[in-house]
């Protein structure tokens, strides 16, 4: 039965894109290496922006980290610098990720669980104590309290006696995916966008090592898009960065080698790879051709990589080290400048130590045993992976195109046009899985009646009172006027059209908490509501 | 008369992932469900409240946050208050197998791990429905 049906069955990536049986040079017709390929560090950048690649430099290993109370995640950061990672990545909590303080009562049962809590410059202090920013670099998965976060980070930076134009790093703050897909969002999408452009100027003026921004199709992949969904909407995204920069004013080449991408590395190991290289490609042609961007470090999409965590099982958790090594060999041999390797636990919980140590050594075997570093883009050529780029790019331009077509994307979003899109695609995806069209070892094939158990990270359920009481403590420490002072200059600037980021560093430098200055902008701006697409 | 079952699929918390919850809303709908879906982060009063009012025989609760145990007793004493008792409270997401068990002892009827089926979801609602009607 299984084999009559497997003859009948036509062969598609996981993105839907059909296969040929096999694929020769006829699948390449009019293919021309200079447009559509250029040499590794060329224009298009398709086989990778730079000349020699990771003989170079090696991607940076950035295992993203946080949990329960700043002293805690801090230690984790020690342990993880110490094991030879190259760079940090902050997980915030929810509340804070939401610009709620840990002592408000929707905070509640949610302190310190799916990140570390950070209210105050006090706990940011905690968090890096030890850790030279000078030295280090620092990715933050932060995005409606995008600034205030930054900016804790720009005072303690300030405290250590570290001078702005030397620390390097990337805050995450790209509001528009959480419309689409996240959903972290506070304020109406054209506000939020504000606040994103001030902190793109603000880099661009004072902080001109840091990324402002990492345009992220992550999480429009973990809500279920396609790959080419992710890639479209993503780049469609930062299109409309772009746009705003430039309406404050912004020379193209002042801010555009700044911004940084971040994509999913899923499980169709080709369409992956040919994903990244239509990513640099098509991010080249729009900066070059659509902007008149000069600056070849303008052109060159540089991106982070995670693993999918939507495709981790709960059943068989050992089964994910493997998958999780495949998903991060496509990011590499697709030419990522970071990476995270997910932990064989994360669908049960935040990693332990030992998975998450065991996360770090899968990129460190593929950087240094596996060989596939030794030479740039070494896929560049095959007949079935430029085929499969030139079929990604065609069917991410499409979207942009659409999404042209409907005013941009924040008019899209308003639409629900890309919530619409990966709706439907997370529901088909699912139905396929049901149907046993998509296998997934340990769930729908090859199940084992008895599961391993796994030993899982508890997160201390004292962390939460822990945190409260220091929040507690900070405020009664803390100048009042002073704060008071600080948030109100910064209700006026958000009523007018100043850049807040000043206004934010001076709220924080005064001890305001995350959740004082995100309620003082909320007055201004207003909330969000979305209207649920099912 | 062919009566639907009315089910409330709802997201409580902060957390905004919410794929799960719209593919469950689905694929209860297209199998023959009255569906309501909350949308994002509603209180435990919200939930039981729209509950009342659209008056379901289920509750659907999606949480992928690790808040389930400071917000899943909420909900079932609030119903325990309403008199709603008899709504069959169902939960899905990253939940332990330790926290499920302390769950239903709750009277919550089924928890749903990562990798639970649609169609088991489905026939489990059909038949514990049918029994309770």
């Amino acid at each position: 039965m299984r084999e009559t049906l497997a003859s009948a069955k036509t062969y598609r990536t996981l993105s839907g894109l059909p296969l040929e049986p096999v694929y020769g040079p006829e699948h390449l017709p009019g293919f021309d290496a200079d447009r559509d390929l250029g040499a590794p560090g060329q224009f298009p950048y398709t086989r990778g922006i730079h000349e020699s690649m990771y003989r170079g430099r090696l991607w940076t290993m950035r295992q993203f980290a946080g949990f329960a109370t700043a002293e805690e995640t801090n230690a984790r950061y020690h342990y993880l610098l110490d094991q030879g990672q190259a760079g940090l990545s902050v997980a915030f909590d929810l509340p804070t990720l939401m610009g709620f303080d840990s002592d408000h009562p929707t905070s509640r049962g949610e302190v310190g669980k799916c990140g570390v809590a950070i209210s105050s410059l006090a706990d940011m202090e905690t968090l890096f104590s030890g850790i030279p920013l000078g030295d280090v670099t620092v990715s933050m998965t932060i995005n409606s309290p995008a600034s205030t976060i930054w900016a804790m980070y720009l005072a303690v930076a300030e405290q250590q006696g570290v001078d702005w134009s030397r620390i390097s790093g990337t805050i995450q703050n790209d509001i528009l995916k959480e419309y689409i897909a996240q959903k972290e969002y506070i304020y109406p999408p054209r506000p939020s966008m504000r606040l994103v452009t001030d902190s793109i100027e603000f880099a661009t003026r004072h902080v001109p090592r840091f990324n402002p921004i990492s345009i992220s199709g992550y999480h429009i992949r973990e809500a279920g898009s396609t790959a080419v969904q992710e890639l479209a909407f993503t780049l469609r995204d930062g299109i409309e960065y772009v746009d705003w920069a430039l309406e404050r004013g912004l020379p193209v080449d002042s801010f555009a080698p700044r911004l940084s991408f971040f994509f999913n590395a899923h499980n169709d190991f080709f369409e992956e790879i040919a994903k990244y290289r239509a990513a640099r490609k098509i991010w080249a042609y729009v900066m070059r051709d659509r902007y008149g961007a000069k600056d070849e470090r303008s052109l060159k999409l540089r991106f982070h990589a995670q693993t999918a965590g939507c495709s981790l099982t709960w059943q068989q958790p050992q089964n994910n080290i493997v998958r999780t090594a495949l998903q991060a060999m496509a990011a590499v041999l697709g030419g990522c400048q970071s990476l995270h390797t997910n932990s064989l636990d994360e669908a049960y919980a935040l990693p332990s130590e030992h998975a998450v140590t065991i996360a770090l050594r899968t990129q460190q075997v593929i950087a240094y045993e596996s060989g596939v570093t030794n030479v740039p883009d070494p896929l560049g050529g095959s007949h079935f992976l430029e085929r499969l780029t030139l079929d990604v790019e065609a069917a991410a331009n499409e979207y942009i195109r659409r999404i042209d077509e409907m005013g941009g994307m924040i008019n899209a979003i308003e639409r629900g046009f890309p919530q619409t899109e990966i709706a439907n695609a997370s529901y088909e995806y699912q139905h396929s899985v049901e149907q046993g069209e998509n296998v997934i070892v340990g769930v729908n094939r090859f199940t084992e009646r008895v599961e391993q158990p796994i030993e899982l990270l508890q997160i201390d359920e004292t962390a939460e009172c822990r945190q409260i009481a220091r929040l507690g403590e900070l405020k009664r420490r803390r100048s009042d006027s002073e704060v008071t002072r600080t948030l109100g200059a910064l209700r006026r600037a958000a009523e007018g059209t100043e850049n807040t980021m000043p206004y934010i560093l001076d709220a924080v430098r005064a001890y305001a908490t995350v959740g004082e200055i995100s309620a003082a902008l909320k007055d201004v701006f207003g909330g969000y509501t979305e209207t649920s697409v099912l | 008369m062919d009566q639907k079952i009315r089910v409330l699929v709802a997201k409580p918390g902060l957390d905004g992932h919410d794929r799960g919850a719209k593919v469950i809303a689905r694929a209860l709908r297209d199998a023959g469900m009255e569906v309501v879906y909350t949308g994002l982060r509603q209180t435990p009063e919200m939930i039981v409240n729209a509950a009342l009012q659209e008056d379901v025989q289920v509750i659907g609760l999606s949480i992928l946050s690790g808040a389930h145990n400071a917000i899943v007793p909420r909900v079932m004493d609030l119903l325990k208050e309403k008199q709603m008792s008899d709504v069959l409270v169902i939960v899905g997401g990253i939940v332990p197998d330790e926290d499920a068990e302390q769950l239903k002892r709750l009277g919550v009827a089924a928890v749903y791990q990562p990798g639970a089926s649609l169609e088991e979801i489905v026939e489990f609602i059909r038949s514990s429905v049918k029994q309770t009607a």
